[in-house]
């Protein structure tokens, strides 16, 4: 194209931004109810409680303090120790798929993305659900276990941390492989070829050939993977015991168990603190237009 | 009402008086933040004329095509369609219809619908708007393809879509960027001798942008040559081939043999030429306009005015020795560089089948009609 | 890489099983005539037919239903003006909104049930029906609003002047070209919004009074209370259902005009 048409300008841009106003209403809904309601629950963690679970607008820093405990001190590190564990097994997983997908004939990976993505958009609960039945005292996979003389008695499975991760790597399987399908179909294969044909072995090639190549795809899909699950609730709710908490679950006994609305707006905004440091990282390793749902 | 307001030809057509041009342009301006994109460009366009602009990219050619048919606004001059001034007036409105380079059909429109496309906004008629596509489709050969959406057409046929679909509406000037550029070099040949057979079936008056100097040369009534976002010479593809008035123009439209040097002795319609280098012997040049003599010049020459021999000439030639040093079959003709200074290479050209053939490192002469050639100052 | 190819197909394999089997144990299971335990005791639809007498269950899923088409509605509208809007605005301005866009979408779905709970509790709005539609209409106005814009910017601004050259006004331009090239895009997102919306625990959770129980609450609720066929013919119907909406909707959005 020559560059005569470098300074394409539509005309409609000259009246400048007549239809702008068509955006309107949805802004200001956006701000809100979403917005404003975190602003909210931002005051409010710097609120202190009343005596009968109201509010009392005093400012203090006691409700961050109080996170100091350790009692939150450990659901936190547990959370985040789970979700880093479903990260890790999310790749390993998802790294052989995403590669396979990526190099199978070109009209067959439309189907294989979708059939990656498809059990994303079913009901969450109802795939959290589908876990218990397996993981139960006398659910299928005790069941097999058991026949295949694996085990003399059933293993409790279900309430534990086990259970959680599991469920949170089946949960969230999907946003690893996306953008490392596009990491790796963008990788081409004739590179894989020259360092082969320059004596490169096996491991050789994945390590210093394709792993560096990707690198933006595999620190975007962990990054994918870390954010909801550092923020779940519904898994280590069904999935898990009173022991396996993690900051979801904490942020709704807070609210809705023990009324404490400040220290639970507080955990609120640390929860929010992590998953913005990962945002934040997010867009600062990925290429412009890689947005988080461009692949939805 | 709405017959007429689809056909300002026919409108206008009889009673404006036939001297007046359909394209008025006048000293249009256009920046590009610092830089003059349209450096006050003017040129007219008769009715019935094939106008091309031909420049190389970025000589801004495109944005004086953009600023006729309403896309851009000049900052400075005047744009005049028959007669009237179109500054503030948007392209809807404009009796202008431009072919786009990528063609732009609408890809949810079959070829029908994209040809009756601007007719349906000017609430033309259903029964006249069938009529007025099947006579477009029939011009541009394609009857039997309404059905199809671009995407089923291969791109010979989407051209002569997008060109049927600006047609259709009769438009005072049919605008066309770089219309052939998207088509492989056989079929692009083809639709240069059938475009220019349907716009004069068609009586169009077309401005046609192109960096393309055969396609331009082949297709147009007149040529303007722009560069740097000036016009430097407007005329027949003939006269600025001939006759081209600067160097840049001299070049752009052909292979132009250069020998740098001064003109001396400039007296009574001659002049003496003195290559720079001082190993290629003086020789005598039709003077040019002004006959400075002194100042640092360029002499160029055409290489089919360039004759080549083994033997010295006995004609009253202008005659130059040389050394081929290297040579190109091109098919129906062959080239040959020859060294005839240091830092001169020039192309002489040699049809059919030469007997004994020229071999590389044979010496030979090269010679030229006395007045051939042309001498450009800096 | 014939042989390193072997691993790599067999831990794709174990993937897709990890992904799908659950799903397909689940939807086996719910025609298992057994009622508590895991042994195979033929094929019934019992379960099936029980959901049918469930009253409670039937009036969650009208429940779902309005719910899901009334923020559709408001998303799609709000969110698509919202996306043509944006078209319009400098440049910069549109990278800022973008990037806020994604907010919603990346905050933890708690988050924004509690903020949106502590929101109607300050104001002193009773929950109910409509303060889960308006929290649906804004987890979905970003949805909707990112995928009409990608289509946007696929769009070729070449056809519009084409339009506008061939004598469209801007309304014109906009009626006969714009919309119907984005018109699958809108027919997608308004597939995704409903599907979210009908899938929406966490949100209509913290924001959901007595009287608008929707089929998440009432599964969560059912799960809570123990594991029974039912629960499980209603979740592989649920399956099934969400499955297809995707599958239109994707279709939909990767159709070529």
């Amino acid at each position: 194209m020559p560059s005569d048409d470098v300074a394409h300008t539509i005309p409609a841009a000259q009246d400048s931004c007549r239809s702008c106003w068509l955006a309107a209403p949805g802004l200001l809904w956006m701000i809100l109810f979403f917005l404003v309601p975190l602003l909210l629950v931002l005051a409010i963690s710097f609120a202190s409680r009343g005596t009968y679970g109201g509010i009392v607008w005093e400012f203090t820093w006691a409700n961050y303090l109080d996170l100091l405990h350790p009692l939150y001190g450990k659901i936190l590190a547990q959370s985040l120790w789970y979700a880093t564990l479903t990260t890790a097994i999310c790749f390993l997983l998802g790294f052989p798929l995403a590669y396979v997908i990526a190099r199978s004939p070109a009209r067959w990976q439309p189907v294989l993305l979708l059939l990656v993505m498809l059990p994303f958009w079913t009901n969450f609960l109802v795939r959290t659900y589908a876990w218990m039945i397996l993981l139960r005292h006398d659910g299928l996979v005790n069941h097999l276990l058991l026949a295949l003389g694996l085990i003399t008695k059933p293993l409790e499975l279900l309430y534990t941390p086990t259970a959680v991760v599991i469920g949170l790597a089946y949960g969230y399987l999907p946003f690893m492989v996306l953008p490392l399908y596009v990491a790796v179909e963008r990788l081409d294969p004739v590179l894989v070829e020259a360092a082969w044909d320059l004596y490169a072995s096996r491991w050789a090639v994945l390590t210093r050939v394709v792993v560096p190549l990707t690198m933006p795809g595999i620190v975007g899909g962990c990054i994918l993977v870390f954010i909801p699950s550092i923020g779940s609730f519904i898994t280590p709710d069904l999935l898990g015991g009173a022991r396996s908490m993690m900051i979801g679950n904490l942020i709704q006994h807070e609210y809705l168990v023990v009324r404490d609305w400040p220290l639970g707006s507080a955990v609120s905004f640390v929860l929010m603190g992590i998953v913005m440091a990962a945002v934040v990282l997010y867009y600062r390793q990925a290429s412009p237009g890689d947005g988080p749902l461009e692949g939805r | 009402m709405a017959i007429f307001s689809t056909s300002p030809l026919l409108a206008s057509g009889q009673s404006v008086s036939s001297i007046a041009p359909t394209i008025d342009i006048r000293a249009i301006v256009r920046n590009h933040g610092s830089v003059a994109a349209v450096d006050h460009v003017s040129f007219q366009v008769q009715r019935g004329e094939f106008f091309s602009i031909l420049g190389p990219s970025g000589a801004g050619k495109t944005s004086v095509l953009r600023i006729v048919a309403g896309f851009e606004d000049p900052d400075a001059g005047d744009v005049l369609i028959d007669g009237r001034s179109m500054l503030g007036v948007p392209p809807n409105r404009r009796p202008v219809n431009l072919v786009f380079q990528s063609y732009a059909l609408f890809p949810h429109l079959n070829v029908f619908e994209n040809v009756a496309f601007g007719l349906k906004m000017r609430r033309v008629p259903a029964a006249l708007i069938d009529e007025q596509v099947r006579q477009a489709l029939t011009m541009v050969k394609l009857v039997g393809k309404e059905g199809r959406k671009p995407a089923q057409l291969s791109g010979g046929e989407q051209q002569r879509v997008a060109l049927a679909r600006a047609l259709v509406n009769k438009p005072a000037v049919v605008l066309l960027d770089e219309p052939l550029a998207a088509l492989d070099q056989q079929l692009r040949q083809a639709m240069q001798v059938e475009l220019k057979s349907i716009q004069e079936q068609a009586g169009l008056t077309c401005v046609c942008v192109t960096h393309h100097q055969e396609e331009a040369m082949m297709m147009s009534d007149r040529i303007a040559v722009m560069h740097q976002g000036r016009m430097w010479q407007v005329g027949t593809p003939r006269e600025v081939y001939e006759n081209p008035r600067t160097l840049f123009v001299s070049r752009f439209l052909g292979v132009s043999n250069e020998l740098p040097g001064r003109v001396s002795e400039a007296a009574e319609g001659a002049a003496l030429f003195q290559p720079a280098d001082d190993l290629v012997p003086g020789f005598p040049v039709r003077s040019g306009p002004e006959p400075s003599a002194g100042c640092p010049a360029t002499w160029s020459l055409r290489p089919e005015q360039l004759r080549m021999s083994r033997e010295r000439p006995a004609s009253g030639d202008t005659v130059l020795p040389g050394v081929i040093e290297k040579i190109l079959f091109a098919g129906s003709e062959t080239k040959y560089l020859v060294r005839i200074a240091r830092e001169t290479l020039w192309e002489a050209r040699t049809t059919g089948n030469v007997q004994p053939p020229y071999a590389s490192g044979d010496p030979v002469f090269l010679h030229w009609a006395l007045g051939d050639g042309r001498v450009f100052f800096e | 890489m014939k042989p390193r190819s072997v691993g790599l197909h067999a831990v794709s394999l174990l993937a897709m099983l990890f992904l799908y089997g659950p799903i397909i144990v689940l939807v086996l299971y719910s025609f298992n005539a057994a009622h508590l335990s895991m042994t195979w005791r033929g094929a019934t639809l019992k379960w099936y037919a029980a959901l049918w007498h469930d009253e409670a269950l039937l009036a969650a899923t009208a429940n779902s239903l309005f719910i899901a088409l009334v923020s559709t509605i408001g998303a799609t509208g709000l969110g698509g003006l919202l996306a043509l809007g944006m078209e319009q605005m400098p440049h910069r301005r549109q990278q800022v909104l973008e990037g806020s866009l994604v907010l919603p979408l990346v905050i933890p779905e708690v988050m924004m049930g509690v903020a949106l709970m502590l929101l109607f509790v300050t104001v002193h709005v009773p929950l109910g029906l409509t303060t889960v539609i308006l929290g649906h209409i804004v987890f979905n106005i970003p949805l909707v609003t990112i995928m009409i814009r990608t289509r946007l910017r696929k769009l070729d601004p070449m056809l519009r002047e084409a339009a506008a050259d061939l004598g469209a006004d801007s309304w014109q331009v906009f009626r006969y070209v714009t919309l119907p090239l984005l018109r699958p895009a809108i027919w997608g997102a308004v597939l995704v919004a409903f599907t979210v919306s009908l899938d929406d625990f966490l949100v209509t959770f913290f924001t959901a009074g007595p009287g608008a129980t929707t089929l998440p609450l009432k599964v969560y609720s059912m799960i809570k209370s123990g594991v029974t066929p039912e629960i499980n013919a209603l979740s592989a119907l649920l399956l099934v259902v969400s499955m297809m909406g995707v599958a239109a909707a994707l279709s939909l959005q990767r159709r070529e005009v």
